[in-house]
């Protein structure tokens, strides 16, 4: 395949930054998305060029570490990672526009390359169970309806890649915030501090600039992991409760 | 900052505001529409100028209506604070977006769709709101008791085919308004259910289509009436 990469070049966070075209030949439709970057940032270097950085590291869609805008969409045109994205998604001859993901609360570091950890402090604020130490409990001391641990596992799946943000008009973190409410507010071990947490993670949440919920569901249907809609009334119904009925004033 | 406002000023809390107003106008949508199809019956107007009178003398009526315009003021404000908010949040945008993929044109455009609304309502409120409070009104009498002649002063309005027209693209605005925010006000309220959502969507559309459809039929029919 040939094509046509209109690429985000900025040099950190300060740069104005701006697109840059390369013309890229012998790419291979089962070749992923991230290989046909490797390819070109092979020619790059070869030529003395400083290579386009971008996030990844499995590249196995687990971990949640790549990213990219691709053609109007984050992961582009399929809902997968991008590292799972694979070429043969593309026409041969296209002209494929490359974005960092936009939002305030993710500033860009280097050319694709966004700073998430936003979303690392959002889990520092509550997402977690206070374990206190002691005995191991017997696995099956703790009966969990399997609807609910089935449930409880499909928020779990988030990977925390930041699609949801990249992907929403908001630029609203609300699918992310609320998988992770989820996972723990309906197992028996969350349960215990739901209530805390939910205030918590929604007040670090609105700290760190991300925007409010439209309802729109562009993340819903860009989430790699199909991560669902539901989650975040789960989290609304959370927080409400939480306000109204936590001690702390 | 107390626990209220602290919840309230929350992204979270400012949505709570959005969707509780917002139910509250569409139950008012259903009232209002109940009153103005009185309009379409072949009495010259006699039942809806008895009824206009008996919703404007109920105190209770009285005390709602002060109450809706508040919470369209509430709605329309929070609508702008949520609306700058958002943008803010996304300094600089895409070149590229393919949004079409992934949600609807209304969801994306609830603000403008929004602020559509706003001008009507004022245009709305000018024209009829306040030429029956306060204008110069004619008075008819039915059975010996004298009422203010609102029917005459709408009939007079929709003779011009400028503001039927209006009127009912406003109306259209309105559908595409409530064709996200009926079932969108459910989620944010934490309604998300397997068995009930889809029914809440449907009916949600539903509403969006005939209660604005029959609010734009009368301006229609009270044309073609007169001409
Ligand atoms: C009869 C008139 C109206 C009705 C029945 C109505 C109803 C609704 C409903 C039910 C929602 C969904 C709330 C949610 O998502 O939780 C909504 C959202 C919204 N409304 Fe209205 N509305 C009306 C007029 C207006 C006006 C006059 C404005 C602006 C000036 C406005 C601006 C908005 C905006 C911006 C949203 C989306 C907020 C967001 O989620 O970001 N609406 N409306
Ligand atoms: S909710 Fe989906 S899109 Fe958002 S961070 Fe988690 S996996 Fe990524
Ligand atoms: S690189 Fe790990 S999910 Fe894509």
């Amino acid at each position: 395949m040939n094509l046509t990469l209109k690429v985000w070049r900025q040099k950190n966070t300060s740069d104005k930054g701006g697109f840059k075209t390369y013309k890229i030949s012998g790419i291979s439709a089962d070749m992923s998305f991230l290989e046909m970057l490797d390819v070109l940032n092979e020619d790059l270097s070869g030529k003395g060029e400083d290579p386009v950085h971008f996030d990844h590291d499995c590249r196995e869609g687990i971990c949640g570490m790549c990213s990219l805008h691709i053609n109007g969409q984050p992961h582009g045109p399929q809902q997968t990672t991008t590292c799972q994205l694979h070429m043969r998604s593309f026409k041969d001859g296209e002209t494929i526009t490359i974005e960092p993901w936009r939002a305030n609360a993710f500033p860009i570091v280097k050319d694709l390359v966004v700073d998430r950890s936003a979303f690392d402090r959002i889990i520092q604020s509550g997402g977690y169970v206070s374990v206190n130490t002691g005995g191991v409990p017997d696995a099956n001391e703790i009966p969990i309806p399997k609807v609910i641990a089935d449930e409880s596992f499909d928020a779990a799946t988030c990977i925390g890649c930041g699609a949801c943000v990249a992907a929403c008009k908001n630029a609203s973190a609300m699918l992310f915030v609320s998988a992770k409410i989820s996972q723990l507010a309906l197992l028996p071990q969350g349960k215990v501090e739901k209530r805390a947490r939910a205030e918590k993670m929604v007040a670090q949440m609105d700290a760190e600039g991300f925007g409010a919920c439209t309802n729109t569901g562009a993340c819903s249907a860009e989430c790699p992991k199909e991560i669902k809609q539901s989650n975040i009334a789960r989290m609304n119904r959370e927080y409400f409760a939480a306000s109204v009925s936590t001690e702390k004033v | 900052m107390s626990w209220v406002s602290k919840t309230l000023n929350s992204t979270l809390g400012k949505k709570l505001l959005m969707a509780l107003t917002g139910i509250f106008l569409i139950l008012f949508l259903v009232v209002h529409l109940a009153g103005n199809l009185q309009l379409l019956l072949p009495d010259d107007g006699k039942a809806f100028n008895i009824y206009a009178e008996t919703m404007a003398s109920n105190p209770l009526i009285r005390v709602v209506g002060i109450l809706n315009f508040g919470f369209i003021a509430l709605h329309a404000i929070y609508s702008a604070i949520l609306t700058r908010h958002n943008k803010k949040s996304r300094p600089v945008g895409y070149a590229v977006t393919n949004a079409s993929a992934n949600s609807t044109w209304s969801s994306r455009n609830m603000g403008i769709l929004g602020a559509l609304i706003l001008v009507f309502i004022l245009v709305h409120l000018r024209g009829f709101w306040y030429e029956f409070k306060f204008g110069e009104i004619p008075y008819v009498t039915y059975d010996g008791v004298t009422y203010k002649d609102g029917y005459t002063v709408v009939a007079a309005a929709y003779e011009n085919i400028l503001y039927v027209i209006f009127y009912v693209v406003s109306m259209g605005v309105l559908a595409f308004h409530l064709s996200h925010g009926f079932a969108s006000a459910f989620q944010t309220l934490g309604i998300n259910h397997s068995k009930y959502t889809p029914f809440i969507k449907k009916l949600g559309l539903g509403f969006a289509i005939i209660i604005p459809a029959l609010f734009a039929l009368i301006p229609i029919i009270m044309f073609l009436q007169n001409s």
